[in-house]
């Protein structure tokens, strides 16, 4: 499984009630359920993601975050998953508003369009940047917003949205970030996990 | 309408109070089963049928001596595999296949009740069904599912009996009838009693059959369980055995001659007042107002697991209408997945082979029979 699921995992506590949206084809439930005995559900875009996922047997609604977080009650999980979806959105504010709102706590993980190869392949190629994170082109991609991990930092800091934990994610190796060392792993990190609150 | 057929039955002695105030006994509910249950008795399913379906959901059905209305899903190694699985389903009452319904003699009178049977309700029918299970003394069905009318009688079922089944698949339906579907119903009726033979209901006591009426309301019916895309697909302007239009009523297009092929086959194996009365139980059906205009609360006392399913192309029963089933569930934290399916086959699809439909209904079902 990625790292980055696991870290995610890590996170969560046993016996909680989570909700993975964007869930894909359910991997990431999976593992939850089987090894936290997680009550979880999913929401996921995608027609072939939605029935895999059903086709599992995992609690999944096709839809769309955007529009569909609404029918959950305020603070029904007490973890929200947003892994990578983020900047797919056409209001990611509203969206991190409503995970907030739906969860007691949110995961949020954000691909870094601050991470130097990043800004090397745009300063050098002059193109927009493809890499392992952002495969897509321009003008295929589904990512409408693309941040940094700093962008993202100061997003959550200036909405005074609580930063539990923020971790920069580097070939396989988590490093914790915060105010000193932001500008660094801005620059050093594919991958952005922060687990936030109201 | 052949009556001759043997269908396995049960008498309920029990009374059962009807939502019209009467209450009926000692009346015959027919059902038929497939696979075997097993010693645990945990797999057993519960399958409703639709407005003009009935008990045969798989195989040959004896009367029509077509594959069952269901074949596509119940079956060995099917989606709902009959290897595994112990299968039941009975004709609802208000139906013509065995159970208590219209076309029965009054013993009273010794005359066939036609309109003088009383008026039922999903929740009637469901109520009446009920009683199969402890026939069959099972405690708590694996399933219970159906699509269109048998969809509402799920979510009916799991409302009035809140821990007797472990996941429930409502399919295609509705919690509350529209308007536009009761449009569609008072339609098929009024071409039934404008038929001069049904004769207030009193056909058969007459020997006389609305079959003119009944088939008319049978190809209203038929065109709202398909698509547009899938009728201009199959028929388009084809022409009906001519090479040109023959300046007539006559059926010049294939899709007249479709259409009054289903109406006049339907006639056969179908009791007009039975469309009456089917019909009205279905528009009767209002889950939300029954619970003051919250539905969720139809599903508070459950931990039934739901898995509701759509079709993009059905604009009887929308995606619209089955997601607000879905939102109500999880206005409780219910368990409920969701999936719509890409299909141009309309309301239909839940009956025909549908892949996508069938794979996510079959890998469903399993899975969630290992995991619960």
């Amino acid at each position: 499984m990625k790292q980055e699921f696991k870290i995610i995992s890590d996170f969560i506590e046993k016996n909680t009630r989570v909700l993975d949206v964007g869930c894909g084809d359910g991997t990431l439930m999976e593992y939850l359920k089987t090894n936290k005995e997680i009550d979880i559900r999913g929401i996921e875009i995608s027609k072939s993601n939605s029935q895999k996922c059903v086709g599992k047997g995992l609690t999944v609604i096709e839809g769309d975050a955007e529009k569909d977080l609404t029918q959950f009650p305020d603070s029904s999980f007490d973890f929200v998953i947003l892994s990578q979806t983020l900047q797919a959105f056409l209001n990611p504010e509203i969206v991190i508003q409503e995970l907030l709102r739906v969860g007691k706590k949110a995961i949020v993980t954000v691909p870094n369009f601050g991470f130097w190869k990043v800004r090397l392949h745009l300063l050098i190629k002059g193109t927009m940047p493809i890499t392992k994170n952002l495969p897509d082109e321009w003008y295929n991609t589904p990512n409408l917003h693309m941040c940094t991990i700093k962008d993202f930092y100061n997003f959550c800091h200036d909405r005074k949205i609580k930063l539990d934990k923020a971790l920069a994610l580097r070939n396989e190796k988590t490093s914790p970030i915060n105010e000193i060392n932001l500008n660094i792993k801005n620059l050093s990190a594919e991958l952005g996990i922060f687990l936030i609150e109201k | 309408m052949n009556k001759n057929v043997n269908t396995k039955s049960i008498i309920i002695d029990k009374p059962l109070k009807l939502d019209c105030g009467q209450t009926i006994n000692n009346f015959p509910l027919a059902y038929e089963t497939y696979g075997a249950l097993n010693e645990k008795k945990d797999n057993a399913i519960l399958v409703f049928h639709a407005l003009t379906g009935d008990q045969f959901v798989s195989g040959i059905n004896p009367i029509t001596k077509k594959d069952g209305w269901w074949s596509y899903a119940v079956g060995p190694n099917k989606a709902i595999d009959t290897n595994k699985y112990f299968i039941i389903c009975a004709n609802v009452i208000g139906g013509c296949l065995g159970s208590f319904g219209p076309s029965n003699t009054n013993s009273e009178t010794n005359k066939v009740y036609g309109t003088t049977f009383p008026i039922i309700t999903i929740n009637d029918m469901v109520n009446a069904q009920n009683n199969l299970l402890d026939f069959f003394q099972i405690e708590k069905l694996f399933a219970v599912m159906g699509g269109s009318m048998g969809g509402m009688q799920v979510l009916q079922f799991i409302s009035n009996f809140p821990d007797r089944a472990k996941i429930a698949i409502p399919i295609a339906c509705t919690s509350s009838h529209s308007a536009q579907n009761i449009a569609f119903n008072e339609l098929g009726r009024q071409s039934i009693m404008a038929d001069t033979n049904w004769i207030n209901g009193d056909y058969a006591n007459q020997n006389k059959n609305p079959n003119k009426g009944l088939s008319v309301a049978r190809m209203a019916a038929h065109i709202t369980y398909l698509s547009k895309n899938g009728l201009q697909e199959k028929f388009g302007r084809k022409l009906q055995e001519r090479d040109d239009l023959k300046f007539s009523f006559d059926a010049d297009f294939q899709i007249e001659s479709y259409l009054r092929h289903q109406g006049s086959v339907f006639v056969d194996r179908f009791d007009a007042n039975s469309y009456l009365y089917i019909t009205r139980a279905m528009d009767y059906f209002d889950l939300t107002k029954e619970y003051g205009g919250n539905l969720s609360k139809a599903f508070e006392k459950t931990k039934t697991k739901f898995l509701v399913i759509s079709f993009t192309s059905d604009w009887l029963y929308p995606t619209s209408e089955n997601k607000e089933i879905v939102i109500a569930l999880n206005a409780i934290g219910a368990d409920v997945a969701f999936v719509e399916i890409e299909s141009d086959k309309g309301h239909d699809s839940f009956l025909l082979d549908v892949p996508e439909f069938l794979n996510t209904l079959k890998n469903f079902i399993n899975n969630s029979y290992l995991i619960i």
